[in-house]
């Protein structure tokens, strides 16, 4: 099987997050592969270990992704690709991302595309449903099991709790959702194994794209930190007192009773 | 009337959710002088749905109806809805961001080749140009996005853009209407329905939320009656879902529900920081916690620094005595 899977770098979850002049400040910034990229690297290595063939891991990024990309390989992928853009594109959005994503995809005949089901950072969850449009392939969005036999996938999606039991045939793009597996650490002889394996980086110069092609659709105006919270009140006193307090402090103070 | 905004309702279990009564409001933030049309679907005639679409602000309703739309199927619906906007030929498009709506509007905005804006919060106006807010870094920070090219097509975050005042004297023309779709690739077998009977915890205006604090299954109980009497949902953190005090339907954080109710009751949760990405947003946030030291603490409005097993049965009984004086 020729398996995809489309990786993102995103901050450390326990990052904090500072603004300079209405954008995000990433000096110092630890990087991790997106947690629900982990999933679909995860999911990836175990369909190939069950069906054969081979899995790319492609990522859209800039110099650094490299090293996201060898954790990826490190844990059993067999092969990366990095579409640079940092030279080239000075504005994009999820339109962009899916425009250089098929530029790359569309001659590779994919039988299975794996993503995140969204990434921690912007959080759009655009990406992966707007590439399998224009691949023309099928997509399952948030998906929690995953089985397949011969050209038929068996899936579970989640659907904000309620589990969805589907069918569908090949070629097939699936984002991930937590559940979905137990994403493997990179062993020690993973990570020397990993230092070999063919890393390819692209620029858009490579794909067969125009740069009009990729002009976005959307821009960010402004980046904020939410206001600071007033330091929160713990109560005093007895128990008793206490919960009499609260319901009056949130009936009265803040009407939300 | 020159413009004309589609908004996207979204049915569960035979009504609409409120989040679809939101995006009419969200629209007419947009542009106060478009036409809206609110668009339904399903697989039964839905003309009394459509209407009340109209009571919350639509000017006028499509329903359209085809055995195929009886669930939710990416293909199913963005056929359907393919023919109205190209009859429409709408300026803007509006959905919840939903399950649904994360699933559907990429997959249109793919099709129309347009920009889309997902997860808005709040819409403010800048000259006659709308700037969508919306949380990234899970809640940590926010971007102001405005469209650049193409039509206006925004998913808004449910309980965050408050619904207009139904007016039932409000009329404007329903059009129900056959559609006709395709096979479709995707075939559902079978929905397990796990999540709660009741609210819908993204749509909840008090959520009582438990970790492992709670200790048990068992221990979930008085969240459960505390939640019943402010009518609100339960939720949970994801170390009480690891734990198999409650289903992972339940879990609030990065992985779990993104939540922003008027009232977050968290009961026994440390507050790690996925679980905050899920629900510090909250309008007004309590903790109840044995340790002071623990983080939520940072984050809530309120703390009481206790054992849940006594605070919570107390605070039951004085909400009930505040709703008899109410009522």
């Amino acid at each position: 099987m020729n398996i995809y899977v489309l990786l993102k770098k995103t901050f450390d979850t326990e990052e904090k997050i500072a603004v300079t002049n209405g954008e995000i400040d990433s000096d110092g910034v630890e990087y991790i592969i997106n947690p629900y990229d982990e999933y679909a690297v995860e999911e990836a290595i175990k369909q190939r270990d069950a069906h054969g063939g081979e899995v790319t891991v492609v990522t859209v990024g800039d110099e650094d992704s490299e090293k996201q990309l060898r954790t990826a390989l490190a844990m059993g992928a067999d092969k990366a690709v990095l579409i640079n853009t940092e030279d080239d594109l000075e504005d994009g959005d999820q339109f962009t991302t899916a425009k250089i994503l098929e530029a790359y995809l569309e001659d590779k005949e994919a039988d299975l595309i794996l993503a995140g089901n969204v990434a921690i950072d912007e959080a759009s969850g655009q990406v992966g449903p707007r590439l399998a449009e224009r691949l023309g392939i099928a997509c399952v969005t948030t998906i929690t099991g995953l089985e397949i036999d011969g050209d038929l996938a068996k899936i579970d999606k989640d659907v904000e709790g309620d589990v969805e039991k589907l069918e569908v045939n090949l070629p097939l793009l699936v984002t991930c959702q937590q559940g979905l597996n137990d994403p493997r650490y990179p062993s020690l002889p993973g990570i020397m194994k990993a230092k070999k394996k063919p890393l390819e980086e692209l620029e858009i110069d490579d794909l067969d794209l125009e740069e009009d092609d990729l002009e976005p659709k959307t821009k960010t105006v402004d980046i904020f930190l939410p206001p600071e919270k007033e330091a929160g009140r713990v109560l005093e006193g007895e128990i008793a007192d206490q919960v009499k307090e609260l319901v009056s402090l949130l009936r009265n103070e803040k009407k939300v009773l | 009337m020159s413009d004309k905004i589609l908004v996207i309702g979204e049915m569960r279990d035979g009504t609409l959710r409120n989040v679809s009564f939101e995006a009419i409001a969200a629209a007419k933030k947009i542009d106060d002088q478009a036409e809206i049309v609110g668009v339904v679907l399903g697989d039964e005639d839905l003309e009394a749905q459509a209407t009340e679409m109209i009571y919350y602000g639509a000017d006028r309703a499509v329903a359209l109806k085809n055995e195929k739309l009886k669930l939710y199927t990416p293909e199913g619906y963005s056929q359907a809805l393919m023919r109205v906007i190209e009859k429409e030929a709408p300026a803007g498009i509006v959905m919840g961001h939903t399950a649904a709506g994360k699933d559907l509007t990429p997959k249109i905005a793919s099709k129309l080749g347009t920009g889309l804006i997902s997860d808005v919060t709040e819409i403010e106006s800048d000259g006659d140009q709308p700037v969508f807010i919306r949380p990234i870094y899970s809640g940590k920070a926010f971007e102001k996005k405005v469209i650049t090219d193409g039509i206006t097509f925004v998913t808004i975050r449910p309980n965050n853009i408050a619904a207009l005042k139904a007016d039932s004297s409000r009329t404007g023309d329903v059009l129900v209407e056959d559609v006709e779709i395709t096979d479709l690739r995707t075939v559902i077998k079978d929905v397990i329905r796990k999540a709660s009977e009741g609210v819908d915890l993204s749509e909840a205006s008090v959520i009582v939320s438990g970790g492992r604090g709670v200790k048990s299954a068992d221990g979930f109980k008085p969240l459960y009656e505390l939640a019943e009497v402010l009518g609100g949902a339960v939720g949970a953190s994801r170390g009480a879902c690891d734990a198999d005090y409650c289903d992972y339907s339940l879990q609030i954080g990065q992985t779990g529900k993104v939540v922003t109710p008027d009232l977050y009751i968290a009961v026994g949760i440390s507050g790690a920081i996925q679980h905050l990405a899920g629900m510090s947003n909250s309008k007004v946030i309590v903790a109840i916690n044995k340790d002071p030291e623990a983080n939520i603490f940072n984050v809530a409005d309120y703390g009481i620094v206790g054992d849940l097993f006594e605070v919570i049965p107390l605070l039951i009984e004085e909400i009930k005595e505040i709703k008899k004086i109410n009522a």
